[in-house]
C-alpha cells in the first residue's frame, strides 16, 4: 500500500499509516487527506503540528482525551473539545489526524 | 461527558532493565492501555526496573525505540504516582538525581506542576502492593 | 485473603525470589512454580531464607514441576506444601490479588 506524492509512492500500512515515520512531509499529509476528500486548512495544521511536536517529545501519540485537553490549553478552550476536533477530522481526531501527521496508530485507539 | 468513577486500583510493577528484554516496553504499553480505560493506575520501579528511569538513555545505535521519553507523558494519561524503591537505587550505585524528573500538571490546582515520583523503601512498597486490586507484573 | 505471590525463576539465576521474600507481607502465600521449585531442596543456599519466611507466610511448590526436575518429596524443606494443578487454581481463587515475580 502507499500514497502518491509528487509522482512517487510513499509506503503505508493497510490502514494508511506511514510505515517509515521519516517519510513524512507536509505534501504527504495533503496527499493522505486528499485520498479521504479532505482539504487541510490552517486549523488542521495546528493540530498536526501539535501531534508531531508531542510525538517528538514523548515518542507516543496522545489519546483523544489527551489531545483534546492539550489542544484546549494550547489553542484556547473553544478548540479544546471533541466537537471542534471531530469537525476538523470527521473520522476521529486521533485516528485521522495522527495518520496525516505521520504518527503510528495511537494506543487504545480502535 | 461524565465518566464513571474508577473502580479498581492498578499497580504496574517494573523489575526489568529496559532494553535487554521486551518486558519494559510491554509494561509501558499495558500502562497506556489501562489508562485509556480510566482506571486508578500507579507504577512501581524496583530491582533492575529502576534502570528504565535513568536519564540520558540513547538507543539510537541499538536500533530500539527510546521509550523512556514516554514516561514523561504519564501525567497526561492521569497517572499521579510513580513509586521508586530507594533501596534498589542504592544497591546499583544510583541516586534520585540520576533518574528522569517526572511531573504532572494538576488541572484541579491551576495546572500546578507536581512530582510524580514518590521515593519509597521496600517495606513501604510491600504495603503499597498489598493495597492494590490488580497488580500487573513485568 | 491476602496476596498470592507466584515465582517462576530459579533463585540461583535471578533475584525474583529474594525480592518476593522481602516484599511479601505476613499472611501472604508464595507459590513456587517452574524453575523456582529448585529453591525448596534441603540444604540449598536459599533454604534459610525460606524457613524464615515460613514463620509468617505460607510457601507452596507445584508438584509436577518438582517431579519434572527430579526433586523427591523427602528432600524438600519441612513446611513447604506441595500442590497439584487443581491446588494451584484453588490458591489463585483463595487470594484477593496475584503478583508474579518474573
Amino acid at each position: 500500500m502507499g500514497v502518491e506524492v509528487n509522482g512517487h509512492t510513499v509506503e503505508t500500512d493497510e490502514e494508511g499509516y506511514l510505515v517509515k515515520l521519516d517519510d513524512w512531509n507536509p505534501e504527504v499529509a495533503k496527499a493522505m487527506a486528499a485520498l479521504e476528500a479532505l482539504t487541510l486548512t490552517e486549523p488542521h495544521w495546528e493540530v498536526l503540528h501539535f501531534l508531531r511536536g508531542y510525538y517528538d517529545e514523548y515518542q507516543i501519540a496522545p489519546t483523544v482525551r489527551v489531545l483534546t485537553k492539550a489542544i484546549g490549553r494550547k489553542l484556547g478552550p473553544d478548540k479544546g473539545n471533541s466537537k471542534y476536533l471531530y469537525g476538523l477530522f470527521p473520522k476521529g481526531p486521533a485516528k485521522q489526524a495522527c495518520k496525516y501527521a505521520g504518527l503510528p496508530k495511537p494506543t487504545g485507539c480502535r | 461527558m461524565p465518566s464513571s468513577p474508577p473502580t479498581k486500583r492498578f499497580l504496574c510493577v517494573n523489575r526489568k532493565a529496559p532494553h535487554g528484554t521486551g518486558y519494559a516496553a510491554e509494561a509501558l504499553e499495558a500502562v497506556l492501555m489501562t489508562a485509556a480505560f480510566d482506571q486508578r493506575l500507579s507504577l512501581a520501579f524496583l530491582d533492575d526496573g529502576v534502570y528504565q528511569l535513568v536519564q540520558g538513555q540513547d538507543t539510537s545505535d541499538i536500533g530500539l525505540k527510546h521509550f523512556s521519553a514516554t514516561f514523561k507523558a504519564l501525567g497526561d494519561f492521569d497517572v499521579r504516582t510513580v513509586y521508586v524503591d530507594v533501596e534498589s537505587l542504592e544497591a546499583r550505585g544510583l541516586t534520585p538525581s540520576d533518574l528522569l524528573p517526572l511531573h504532572y500538571e494538576d488541572e484541579a490546582d491551576d495546572w500546578a506542576v507536581k512530582d510524580l515520583i514518590q521515593w519509597v523503601t521496600r517495606a513501604q512498597l510491600a504495603e503499597i502492593m498489598d493495597a492494590q486490586d490488580v497488580v500487573l507484573s513485568f | 485473603m491476602a496476596m498470592l505471590h507466584i515465582v517462576n525463576q530459579s533463585p540461583f539465576e535471578r533475584d525474583s525470589l529474594a525480592s518476593c521474600l522481602t516484599l511479601s507481607l505476613p499472611g501472604a502465600g508464595i507459590l513456587l512454580i517452574e524453575d523456582a521449585v529448585v529453591a525448596v531442596r534441603t540444604g540449598s543456599r536459599v533454604a534459610e531464607d525460606l524457613l524464615a519466611a515460613m514463620t509468617d507466610r505460607h510457601i507452596y511448590a507445584l508438584g509436577p514441576d518438582l517431579d519434572a526436575r527430579g526433586i523427591a518429596r523427602d528432600t524438600i524443606l519441612p513446611g513447604i506444601r506441595c500442590v497439584d494443578y487443581a491446588g494451584f487454581v484453588q490458591l489463585t481463587t483463595e487470594h484477593n490479588t496475584l503478583q508474579s515475580w518474573l
